[in-house]
């Protein structure tokens, strides 16, 4: 994949209100979005993802820094030049307009002959399953449809960036899944680059070729998502992001990149250390509960007691209680023929292997 | 239509239909003598506008001995040249006040809804619906003042101050269905026209206009009822010769009431009859 930019955020800041109300909706952001990526800004509610989105299409406005497209800083240009469409939260359809006319609309705004305005048409709703549609009116199809209709409606301008805010959100859970691999399709098939907003972790590691986490107003980590769930740099990445278990201990030696560390409940472990961080001291880590390995008990590792078993077909948790006090969630694969499962009550060790825990960077 | 349901966003523009309202509390129609009061308000309302229909169509003079079916009045009425005259110079007055009341309310509509609330746009609704509010009586004998003033600088003394003052009292009645409608419009509507590279001109013609016109048709039809049927303002502001029709009515009954008065009447309330259900068929039917 060509690794050129395709969007630029320099050093963002946006405040709202003023005074003691002051919110900063976005802190200092700086992000890179190649071209022909998916790219996802995920994090919970109110954390400035749309505020985001929305400096890129042109409805809001940088109190610092620039946004650059393909190089250009935009700030200057009003939404409607900008070669940028937006899959709005509620499909903003136009209601009083066709299903046609609805993806027309913006090829009709750049000029565009009607002879192309129709071939184009045609193109998308081929593109998004719907040629039998094409003349319902807008209220007169379902939420899917009309999901696929928005979509098709910001990709007809062959826009540069497709902008798409929780575009899922309002579906239900199969016909969300069903748009996931749609979504993904289609920007493969178009080669445009998507900016994806999703509160949903699952969606935003399946789907995307990167994420960037994002919590009150700041990035906390880019990466794909192997990365982010893997390596996540901080104790929130880490708990957004899939089931983690936490522990903490002191660095006692560190060597090829791997942190030799006591945890406070006993054993010592090889963990995982981020990217230019040297580690001192006192240290949090994280370890995924897939991760962990129950021992029976007095073979080292950490010691506690089931407190409950839970079956969920593919795999099961054990949630122990440590003897130090601590939860610890330990997932493990069901294999046929095989009696994995402890009982509750039972007293037990974790095997926290080399490299599974993660130092974290606060 | 399940999944339709499901879909329901927080800016969601379409309306939900109204659930069927459960009756708990307080019901009014359960107060001893509501019906009978109901019942006797209606009577009293259309009892002698009923009369007034059907003794337009009797044959003989009198206003309350029926003599037989007849057009007669009707015909009569329809060939007087008088009243000719004043039911064209009303209904040219209420197309030309209403049309411009209509203008300047969906400006103002649009002025005061799409800014975020800011101190004084309160007294800005207020000012703009002054003419509900302050007695028409007041207004009319301001105008009469200002008015015969400007008549005697400037020698015009035509319909354009009648007109000017219809305009001034209907803009409220076209304002009010235009900003409601407007409010309920959703905005990102015009955000994604933005979006798809209209300019704020062609997007406003394109998608806010288009989805306004209920409001803008409903404002009209109610302006133009209200100019049509304004007797207080118009009596006070008119030159000599300068008659509407309910002025021109009010005057006839001075000298006795006729039965081709009865039959004008008649007509008068069919187009308003006509004018107020085409209103609340467009308020009905939603886009
Ligand atoms: N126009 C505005 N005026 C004042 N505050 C705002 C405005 N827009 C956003 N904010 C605030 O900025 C912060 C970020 O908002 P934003 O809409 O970007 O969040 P978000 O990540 O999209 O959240 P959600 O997942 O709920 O959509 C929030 O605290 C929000 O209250
Ligand atoms: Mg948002």
């Amino acid at each position: 994949m060509a690794e050129r930019t395709a969007v630029e955020a320099r050093r963002i800041t946006r405040i709202f209100g003023s005074g003691t109300a002051a919110v900063k909706a976005l802190d200092d952001v700086s992000v890179e979005i190649r071209a022909n990526e998916f790219f996802t800004l995920l994090g919970p509610s109110g954390c400035g993802k749309t505020t985001l989105l929305r400096m890129i299409a042109g409805f809001e406005f940088p109190d610092a820094g620039e946004i650059l497209l393909d190089g250009a800083d935009i700030a200057a240009l009003p939404p409607y030049r900008r070669p940028v469409n937006t899959v709005f939260q509620n499909y903003a359809l136009f209601p009083h307009l066709t299903v046609r006319q609805n993806i027309a609309f913006g090829l009709e705004m750049l000029g565009r002959a009607r002879a192309k305005i129709d071939a184009r048409v045609n193109e998308m709703l081929r593109l998004v399953r719907m040629e039998e549609l094409g003349d319902r009116r807008c209220d007169q199809i379902s939420g899917g449809q009309q999901q696929r209709v928005a979509l098709a409606r910001a990709l007809a301008p062959e826009p540069r960036v497709l902008l798409l805010d929780e575009p899922l959100s309002a579906l239900d859970y199969k016909l969300r899944k069903e748009m996931q691999v749609e979504l993904k399709r289609m920007q493969h098939q178009t080669g445009i680059t998507f900016v994806f907003v999703t509160h949903d972790q699952e969606e935003a590691l399946t789907m995307s070729d990167r994420v960037a986490v994002m919590s009150r107003g700041k990035i906390l980590q880019i990466g794909d998502a192997r990365e982010i769930y893997e390596h996540p740099v901080n104790r929130f990445v880490a708990d957004f992001i899939g089931e983690s278990n936490f522990l903490s201990g002191t660095v006692a030696a560190v060597h090829d990149g791997r942190a030799e560390v006591r945890l406070d409940d006993g054993p010592v472990i090889m963990a995982e250390v981020p990217r230019g961080l040297t580690p001192t001291g006192r240290v949090s880590l994280v370890v995924r509960p897939e991760h962990g390995e129950l021992a029976p008990p007095g073979g080292g590792g950490l010691a506690g007691t089931v407190e409950t078993v839970i079956y969920s077909g593919t795999d099961t948790h054990h949630r122990v209680r440590l003897d130090g006090g601590g939860l610890f969630i330990v997932r493990s694969q069901n294999r046929r023929g095989v009696a994995g499962g402890r009982a509750e009550g039972e007293r037990v060790a974790i095997r926290v292997p080399d490299g599974a825990a993660q130092i974290l960077r606060d | 239509m399940a999944e339709f349901r499901a879909r329901r966003g927080s800016n969601d523009n379409r309306r939900a239909r109204p659930a069927p309202r459960r009756r708990t509390g307080f019901d009014v129609r359960a107060m001893p003598g509501a019906g009978t009061l109901a019942v006797a308000t209606f009577f009293l309302l259309y009892i002698p506008m009923a009369t007034l229909v059907v003794f337009a169509f009797n044959s003989g003079q009198s206003l309350s001995v029926w003599e037989g079916f007849s057009f007669r009045w009707f015909v009569s009425a329809w060939h007087n040249a008088a009243i000719q005259e004043v039911a064209l110079r009303s209904l040219l007055i209420a197309v030309v006040a209403a049309t411009c009341a209509t203008i300047v309310a969906t400006m103002a509509a649009l002025a005061t809804t799409r800014t975020a609330p800011y101190p004084g746009l309160t007294f800005k609704y207020a000012f703009i619906n002054q003419p509900l509010m302050v007695p028409e009586i007041v207004t009319a004998v301001a105008l009469l003042i200002v008015f015969s003033r400007l008549k005697v600088w400037t020698g015009y003394s035509g319909l354009g101050y009648l007109i000017l003052a219809h305009t001034a009292f209907c803009i409220p009645f076209a304002y009010l269905p235009i900003r409601a409608r407007l409010e309920s419009m959703d905005l990102t509507l015009e955000r994604a026209a933005a979006d798809l590279y209209a300019p704020p001109l062609a997007a406003f013609r394109r998608v806010t206009l288009p989805l306004l016109k209920p409001g803008i048709l409903a404002g009209f039809m109610l302006a133009f009822v209200i100019s049509l049927d304004d007797v207080v303002i118009t009596e006070f502001v008119k030159s000599g010769g300068q008659d509407t029709l309910p002025t021109y009515l009010l005057g006839q009954l001075r000298r006795g009431v006729s039965p081709d008065i009865n039959a004008v009447a008649t007509m008068f309330l069919a187009l308003s009859a006509v004018v107020v259900t085409i209103y609340f068929l467009i308020n009905r039917r939603r886009v």
